[in-house]
């Protein structure tokens, strides 16, 4: 770059700077990315914008909270404790919470920021999935996504697990169970854990090493690579005119991208800001110090953790069984097995998808969720399996609210566990394909204006509209993968794996609403012509019903 | 002193040791219980008298004509006061309908005649009593002492702060932020149908009272960290960010994002 010589301090300081780090390329370069517009693709950045918040109230709080489980006498304003023996965390917790100025908004902020990173990441995990965002060439960006999910949900059970309360030492207590139900190594795992038998006087330390070092590192790498690769590979679109699978269509990183996404921060902030304002979460003071032997009623982990809880809830307790007098118990230690395999289920999505379509190019546009019933069918199976799951941690709470019986509560979800994604399946898919039906419908033959008119000898007939071409295209311009039948590899034989292929394919791809084309699209207003109604140019002309 | 010594080993000491042991705790526990029956208020021949006839016509159908219970409901003799006077007083009895358990309603008798009925099922035979003023003064108790106790007693049935709680088969416990201090004392102290009993022995008097203190203390002290969300715990938090603080995020998305067309 050939500047002239800078005259400000501010032109010079920047001079020197750049002559130095060269950094006004990459900003230009970066700053030139486009990113396309649509609420959904904002749900990522909430997570982002929860965990930069999450970053600065942590910093906060370790100023004062001392991760130590010596024992000591509360001493401090809240009466209810006064003189209750209790750990240095708990007891540092209700000074951050009583006595450290703006101690208990932070807390707070962090807590609230914890739940609200977690329900931003879900459904920013379930945006992608739902429109096929994690195909080719971004398999690895969603299996790092499924990490930053796993890693979060370790980020928030170590943190809530500090303040040493009884609440949080009962989730320990599962998660010693847990550790202790792994066959054969159980035990050691975990007296490793908790430095001897729980709960030892070890555990608090090591959750604190885990939650504010190793954990956060390991999701700021997971991060900065997730965002490394979203520029890499430019952001996806949804299905439009214009856009295409070379191109990405929307507004600048620089100004428009960048402003609009400083003053989303902000009002992410403000908003947790007020939440945690005007509203109480994890009062620890309410539940004591922790102490083995009791156990609170309606006690249940933060809800990225319960659909685990709940597991466990309705789990009977048979899963327990001897070999030669070695007992092997599952009954707590399933909730790992379950996490692996809705974790597994989830990375291996993307590539049992490719398998079974053998469908090996990228794609930059988005599917619209009807638009891949199956796909969309099998995610809305997955949710409502995670989301019986979960209501089932709060089944106790369910029970009393609605005077049922806390027995037939756990029946209900047992029954669900299996049938709420069958059903879930078939319902989805059926209302997909009605969907795609009704988009058909729509080009073709217009939409339903709900103006009436009054035709010259007294008819009254409902106007119908014709979409523009722009309207057109994104209704039709969509891929809608076919049943690929088994097919011989070059010798001739077709392998056992292809026959199994093509079985799931027809399974995934049998029922199936094809885009309109060209033709069916010519042909139908084509039609409406022979009638004498004004068809317009097809874009915004009006036709009525009956032809 | 020989004698005693030789005698030491003597097969029959060991029953006679057991003996005495299970004579000093029965006399013991004995002693503790029937110290609760120390009544409070003294009744009066005529108290019992009206209560007999209140008795009769409200609740014989049911405990049957001298409370020795039929099979629409137990046996009231040996209850105590504190049992009549907790059940109507809180409004469970008489009984309205047949459930999981018996409901609170409006009570339907006044504290005379409350009183009165207690005083008829107190004559029938020992029970605990309506407890005295002075274990009732949450004032005087400490609440820290009592949120140990409640924690270790309660809590798995009431929850910490004693919001509430499912037990089996459409029980529950219930939420204890509006019970009185001397309903609390005699849902303690003679525990209402599903309720484990807490006598002296298990619970003091002033135990009793430090309970009373906590719970008085938990449920009106204003909530330090704003509304409290039922303090049911991580599921109304849970509920309340996706219902509301994630709801308001997708708002803020698609505000912004409609803005720019
Ligand atoms: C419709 C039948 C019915 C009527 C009427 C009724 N009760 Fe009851 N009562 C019951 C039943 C059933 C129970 C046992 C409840 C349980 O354990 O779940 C009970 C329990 C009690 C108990 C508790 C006993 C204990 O062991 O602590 C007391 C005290 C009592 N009733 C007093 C009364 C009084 C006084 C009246 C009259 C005002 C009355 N009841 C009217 C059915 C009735
Ligand atoms: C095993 C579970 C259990 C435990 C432990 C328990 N309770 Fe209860 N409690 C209940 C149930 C069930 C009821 C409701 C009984 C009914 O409706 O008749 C109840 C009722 C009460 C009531 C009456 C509430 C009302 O609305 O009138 C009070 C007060 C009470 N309990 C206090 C306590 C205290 C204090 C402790 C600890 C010392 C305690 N409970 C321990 C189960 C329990």
């Amino acid at each position: 770059m050939s500047t002239a010589p800078a005259t400000t301090a501010v032109g010079k300081a920047a001079q020197f700077t750049e002559s130095r780090v060269g950094a006004s390329k990459m900003v230009k370069e970066f700053g030139r990315k486009i990113f396309p517009s649509h609420w959904s693709f904002m749900l990522g950045e909430v997570a982002l914008y929860t965990f930069i918040i999450l970053i600065l109230t942590g910093t906060f709080l370790t100023f004062w909270f001392k991760p130590a489980m010596g024992e000591l006498h509360y001493e401090g304003p809240y009466i209810p404790l006064k003189g209750v023996e209790m750990s240095e965390a708990y007891a540092s917790t209700l000074a951050i919470s009583f006595e450290i100025r703006g101690g208990l908004f932070i807390r707070q902020m962090h807590h609230w920021a914890a739940l609200l990173f977690m329900a931003a990441v879900s459904i920013h995990a379930l945006r992608i999935f739902f429109t096929g965002a994690f195909r080719r060439p971004r398999e690895i960006n969603w299996l790092i996504g499924i990490a930053l999910i796993a890693l979060g949900m370790g980020a928030g059970f170590t943190g809530y697990s500090l303040p040493d309360d009884l609440l949080s030492g009962n989730g320990l207590r599962i998660i010693d169970g847990l550790l202790k139900g792994i066959p054969l190594v159980g035990t050691y795992v975990s007296f490793f854990l908790f430095g001897g038998e729980f709960p030892g006087i070890d555990i608090v330390s090591r959750l604190y090493s885990l939650h504010i070092m190793i954990v956060p590192a390991l999701l700021i790498a997971a991060i900065g690579v997730h965002l490394m690769f979203v520029v890499i590979h430019k952001h996806t679109q949804w299905p439009g005119a214009g856009h295409t699978e070379k191109n990405v269509v929307g507004e600048p990183v620089l100004p428009t991208f960048a402003a609009k996404g400083g003053g989303f921060f902000f009002m992410i902030f403000g908003l947790l800001a007020l939440i945690s304002g005007f509203f109480t979460i994890n009062p620890v003071w309410n539940y004591g110090p922790y102490d083995p032997s009791p156990v609170s009623a309606g006690t249940q982990p933060d809800w990225y953790i319960g659909w685990m809880d709940g597991f466990l809830r309705i789990i009977p307790g048979w899963t327990e069984f001897y070999i030669f007098g070695w007992p092997i118990s599952f009954n707590i230690f399933s909730a790992l097995l379950i996490a692996a395999l809705l974790f597994g289920a989830m990375a291996a999505w993307p590539f049992v998808e490719a398998w079974v379509t053998k469908d090996h190019r990228e794609h930059h546009i988005l599917d619209r969720p009807r638009n891949n019933p199956t796909r969309t069918a099998f995610g809305m199976a997955a949710v409502v399996w995670y989301a019986v799951m979960w209501a089932a941690a709060s089944g106790d709470l369910m029970a009393v609210f609605f005077h049922m019986s806390l027995n037939d509560m756990i029946y209900i979800f047992r029954f669900l566990f299996f049938a709420g994604p069958i059903i879930a399946y078939i319902v989805t898919k059926r209302i997909c394909l009605g969907l795609q039906r009704k988009d058909r419908e729509i080009i073709l033959h217009g939409y339903e204006s709900g103006e009436i008119i009054r035709l010259p000898h007294g008819e009254y007939q409902e106007r119908h509209k014709v979409h523009t071409d722009h309207e057109v295209w994104a209704l039709s311009s969509f891929e809608s993968p076919e049943y690929v039948p088994a097919e011989p590899d070059p010798d001739g034989k077709i392998s056992k794996w292809e026959r199994r292929r093509a079985a799931i394919s027809k399974f995934f791809y049998e029922d199936r609403v094809a885009p309109v084309t060209k033709d069916e699209l010519d042909a139908a207003h084509h039609d409406h012509g022979d009638h004498g109604v004004d068809a317009g140019s097809h874009s915004g002309g009006e036709l009525p019903r009956g032809h | 002193m020989k004698l005693l010594a030789a005698r030491r080993r003597h097969p029959m000491a060991l029953v006679v040791l057991l003996l005495v042991g299970l004579l000093m705790t029965g006399g013991a526990y004995a002693v503790f219980t029937t110290n609760s029956t120390a009544s409070a208020e003294e009744y009066t021949a005529q108290d019992v008298e009206e209560g007999e006839k209140l008795f009769v016509t409200n609740c014989a159908t049911c405990h049957g004509m001298n409370a020795e219970g039929t099979e629409n409901g137990p046996g009231l003799v040996g209850v105590g006061a504190a049992a009549v006077d907790f059940q109507v007083g809180t409004g469970r009895m008489p009984l309205q309908m047949s459930g999981p358990q018996a409901q609170v309603k409006t009570p339907q008798f006044s504290e005379e005649q409350i009183s009165q009925m207690s005083a008829y099922v107190a004559s029938l035979g020992p029970g605990p009593a309506v407890p005295e003023d002075e274990y009732l003064d949450a004032s005087q108790g400490d609440p820290a002492a009592g949120g140990g106790l409640f924690r270790t007693n309660c809590a798995m049935c009431h929850n910490v702060v004693g919001s509430g709680g499912a037990l089996t088969r459409g029980k529950y416990a219930p939420n204890l932020s509006e019970v009185s201090e001397k309903h609390l004392y005699e849902a303690m102290q003679t525990g209402p149908q599903n309720m484990p009993i807490f006598n002296d022995a298990n619970l003091t008097p002033e135990q009793k009272r430090d309970v009373i203190a906590y719970v008085r203390e938990v449920s009106e002290q204003p909530s330090a960290g704003g509304a409290k969300l039922g303090s049911l715990g991580p599921v109304a938090e849970g509920l309340f960010i996706w219902f509301f603080g994630l709801a308001a995020v997708i708002g803020i998305t698609v505000w912004l994002s409609a803005r720019s067309k």
